[in-house]
């Protein structure tokens, strides 16, 4: 384990090197920052910018910014934000506990919806349910994500004032926002939890179990479920970095005050400091999630455990 | 074992059974009574396994309906007609009065629970049992099947253990509630001989022990000479005959029926015969048995040739890590040391049990797998010497047949490409009307039309996919095949045809074969000389008739003695291996011990033992 773990910050550490300093590069070739935020100001004079790029520390070479910047992930100072000044490690603190809050609920969602659906779609296999619930899956694949939370927004929040629009303020703004993460989730895990609980059901242990004289239930939830677990929960955790990705969007529309409208805001202004830290921290939460996974397919699976 | 009441305790009475609009029983009558045994055996197809399904009411959920019929059940309550239940009546039935093994013991076990768990989960069900008095019931019924060590086994996982340990513990889930009808579908066809030994006599203990009825499937007639009482022989979905198993042995009536036991090969059938022989082949035509074919003594083996094949203290070992930094802490000591020589026109069969090595040797010979150490030398040129080139035309030369002939045909190619593909590969024809007329006369050769060229593998039955790999196989003009068990997915009737195509191809072509096998009746029938492999080495080495008729190390006589034959008759205590068969996988350094082999006649080598 310890070895394990080890191989794991090895990879880490590499991965968010690679990650941050593609990140670092890429936006510096899309424009100066002082010209942004000197935008609108007036007479700007060539002296006054050198002296805003000096104050963001700018001035020097790229990869003394950069090992400046990668300091700073040890200490927990990613600087300051250059809209406004502030701390961006304050910042972030605001905002990464929105994002996960949104992000673990709208997986929540989508895992107790689609297990029983995946479920029943499998032993119903070509019958009417499972006609349904095939067909559902493919409509809310169908919605992109911007399109479905405007709809929601348009439905519950404006025609019949039920939830708040946007903004988080208590349990029932979760609602529209996660619904809709859940709902493009569900869609695709309901395909996948049918899938792989058919493979499952061909299983001679399942025969066998059967052949015990187990209920239904009791050969689908306890034997057969267990056994799905392992590429449902690889997936699942896959499904997590593109559930980050999808954030940005819906943050975006309900204006959740989480991580994606931070960079959303940050790539705007090439507000540097915020952006890379943003991406530093969405980086390790993807790691950490696949080094929870790989936790988790011992936990599930015996034959693992021993190797 | 005689039927100890007058009223059977099951009765199934001209029963059908359909999958959608296909019939796959028909009619079907048979009865089982408390204390005795009875078999139905048939091939693939004969709706055997269907048959124990439905009585289980398990086929209900493949999609089964059942037209006609009744399934008469005493119970406690007075007789029942399973087929009248409903499935929650059912499962109150299932695995407390009537309960099942099933064939394949790998997979049987649920692989996410403890092997405890799952022996304790019925007891708790049927019996209302609690948690820690059903694990006490588990041990006792894991020290009943005679599993070593029960108390540490309930916290183990199925993959921890070995096949026939599997199906010991799925004896005692079976055996749990003591249940009075027991159907074993085909509980020994995945196992080795002597541990099959071991399975059938604890099953035969048991019944006697608990007088239950016994529902025995098989395709194997010696396994249904040593366990049954009666004796329903199926084929199409029909029971073509009932009876007493000596009678059916003995004076089988149908046409079917004989056709079917002429196929059997039995051990033994060939004492006294120097060279194996091609059999005529007893066939249905018109309803009626009639024998097909030539008989021909294959003295086809050209020991005066220098050899095809030489191997020479063969080695190959599989490194296993384990620990922080993955470094090799055990070893699977796969084939150690072995020596043979393959001339033209020979077969030569390895024998063993799974752990023996015989695949490996295989297998590294067609340099699917790297030698540890030793030579392997082809038409005079040692492997090691070879160029890149050499070893490809080395490849055309050695041809492989697997044991699985759909798992080795791509499903997604025509099995005219297939055939077609070492010729391509080795340039061996570069017009493609040439190839596809080569193509032609392979699928006539093995008994298929040119025509069968544009179908797919799912489109034949097994046989005729044996028939497929043995064509593509012949495609780039092998002078050595390699059968790894070629024949052991095959029902008899098939094996017997497979088993003259092969000599046929011999006498033909003068091909040498490499015999990878198990089953020590079909080597008796094939091979020129046996080679007996336990633990990675060669534990005897002979012609035929020395293996044979004088086997004389003592794990060949085991072996010899743990294979069933088809004859009631000669029913007897199946000779006992105690325990599983020893795993090859050693700690470093713990090197096994090389024996010292002795010539105690001409060409007949024994290993002394350490």
């Amino acid at each position: 384990m310890a070895a394990f773990l080890l191989k794991r910050l090895a990879q880490a550490i590499f991965v968010v090197i690679a990650v941050t300093l593609t990140v670092a590069f890429a936006i510096r070739l899309t424009g100066d920052p002082a010209l942004m935020l000197t935008q609108g100001a007036g007479s700007v004079t060539e002296a006054d910018l050198v002296r805003i790029r000096e104050g963001l520390g700018l001035n020097e070479p790229f990869f003394v910014q950069y090992l400046n910047f990668l300091k700073g992930i040890f200490t927990l100072d990613f600087g300051n934000s250059f809209l406004g000044g502030t701390p961006v490690s304050l910042l972030i603190g605001k905002a990464l506990p929105a994002t996960l809050a949104l992000a673990f609920t709208s997986l929540i969602v989508s895992i107790v919806i689609s297990i029983p659906l995946g479920i029943k779609a499998a032993t119903t296999r070509g019958k009417w349910a499972d006609q349904m619930i095939r067909i559902l899956s493919l409509v809310g694949l169908s919605f992109p994500n911007f399109w479905l939370a405007t709809m929601l927004v348009l439905l519950f929040a404006i025609a019949l004032p039920l939830l708040p629009p946007s903004g988080m303020d208590g349990f029932e703004s979760f609602i529209l926002p996660a619904v809709t993460m859940g709902i493009i989730l569900t869609a695709t895990n309901v395909r996948l939890v049918r899938t792989t609980m058919l493979e499952t059901l061909r299983s001679q242990y399942i025969m066998v179990a059967r052949a015990k004289g187990l209920s239904e239930n009791a050969v689908l939830y306890k034997h057969a479920l267990r056994n799905c677990a392992i590429p449902l929960i690889t997936y699942f955790g896959l499904q997590f970095g593109g559930l980050l990705g999808g954030i940005v969007v819906v943050e975006r529309v309900f204006n959740w005050p989480g991580l994606g409208t931070l960079a959303f805001d940050a790539v705007g202004a090439r507000d540097y400091p915020v952006l890379q830290a943003v991406i530093t921290v969405l980086s390790l939460m993807i790691i950490g999630i696949n080094l929870l996974v790989d936790i988790a397919y011992g936990l599930v699976d015996p034959r693992i455990r021993t190797e | 074992m005689t039927p100890t009441a007058s009223t059977p305790l099951l009765a199934v009475d001209d029963l059908s059974v359909e999958f959608g609009a296909s019939r796959v029983i028909e009619n079907l009558s048979f009865s089982v009574s408390a204390g005795q045994t009875v078999a139905i055996v048939g091939e693939s197809g004969s709706g055997k396994s269907v048959t124990s399904l439905s009585i289980m009411r398990l086929a209900d959920m493949l999609g089964a309906s059942y037209p006609t019929g009744r399934i008469l059940f005493q119970t406690a309550a007075g007789e029942i007609d399973l087929l009248k239940l409903d499935q929650k009546k059912m499962r109150s039935i299932r695995g407390k009065e009537i309960s099942m093994i099933f064939q394949e013991p790998m997979t049987s076990l649920n692989p996410v629970f403890t092997i405890g768990d799952q022996v304790a989960e019925i007891l708790k069900l049927h019996e209302g049992k609690s948690n820690s008095a059903a694990l006490a019931e588990a041990k006792r019924l894991l020290d009943m099947v005679r599993l070593p060590d029960a108390a540490e086994l309930l916290t183990r996982y199925p993959h921890q253990l070995s096949g026939g340990m599997r199906q010991r513990v799925m004896i005692a889930m079976a055996l749990a509630c003591r249940p009075r009808l027991l159907i074993a579908d085909e509980p020994t066809t995945a196992l080795d001989v002597t541990i099959q030994a071991q399975i059938l006599n604890i099953l035969r203990d048991l019944q006697k022990e608990l007088g239950a009825a016994v529902i025995f499937i098989t395709h194997d007639m010696g396994v249904v000479a040593e366990m049954a009482d009666d004796v329903v022989v199926m084929w199409k979905g029909k029971a073509v005959e009932k009876g007493k198993a000596l009678d059916i042995f003995e004076r089988p009536t149908n046409a079917y029926t004989r056709t079917l036991l002429a196929a059997v090969p039995k051990l033994g059938s060939m004492t006294g015969e120097e060279f194996p022989k091609r059999l005529p082949l007893t066939v249905l035509e018109d309803g009626e048995p009639r024998l097909s074919g030539v008989e021909r003594i294959q003295n086809t083996a050209r020991y005066d040739a220098a050899p095809l094949l030489s191997v020479r203290d063969l080695v190959v070992r599989f490194d296993i890590k384990k620990g922080l930094l993955g470094k090799v802490t055990h070893r699977v000591h796969a084939v150690e040391k072995v020596s043979f020589d393959i001339h033209p026109g020979e077969t030569l069969a390895l024998v063993g049990e799974s752990g023996s090595g015989k695949s490996t040797i295989g297998r590294t010979i067609q340099q699917l797998q790297k030698a540890t150490a030793g030579n392997i030398t082809f038409s005079g040129k040692p492997l090691s010497a070879m160029s890149m080139a050499e070893r490809h035309n080395l490849r055309r030369d050695v041809q492989y047949i697997f044991q699985d002939p759909f798992a080795s045909l791509d499903p997604r190619k025509t099995v005219g490409f297939s055939i077609a593909e070492p010729i391509r590969t080795h340039g061996l024809l570069d017009n493609e009307k040439e190839i596809a007329k080569t193509v032609d006369a392979l699928l006539e050769r093995v008994g298929l039309t040119s025509a069968h060229a544009r179908r797919y593998p799912h489109e034949f039955s097994g046989g005729q996919r044996q028939r497929v790999c043995i064509a593509r196989a012949l495609a780039s003009k092998p002078k050595l095949i390699i059968a790894d068990e070629a024949l052991s997915a095959l029902d008899v009737s098939i094996q017997a045809q497979i088993i003259n195509l092969f000599m046929d191809l011999q006498e033909e072509r003068g091909l040498a074969y490499l015999f990878i096998s198990h089953d020590m009746a079909v080597v008796e029938k094939m091979s020129h000389r046996v080679a007996v492999l336990y633990l990675g080495q060669i534990m005897e080495f002979g012609n035929r008739r020395q293996i044979f008729e004088t086997p004389s190390h003592d794990y060949t006589r085991r072996l010899l003695s743990a294979v069933p034959v088809a004859d009631p008759r000669r029913r007897k205590p199946l000779a006992m291996i105690e325990g599983d068969i020893p795993s090859p996988v050693r700690a470093v350094g713990n090197e096994p011990v090389l024996l010292a082999r002795e010539e105690i006649a001409p060409g007949h080598y024994v290993a002394r033992s350490a």
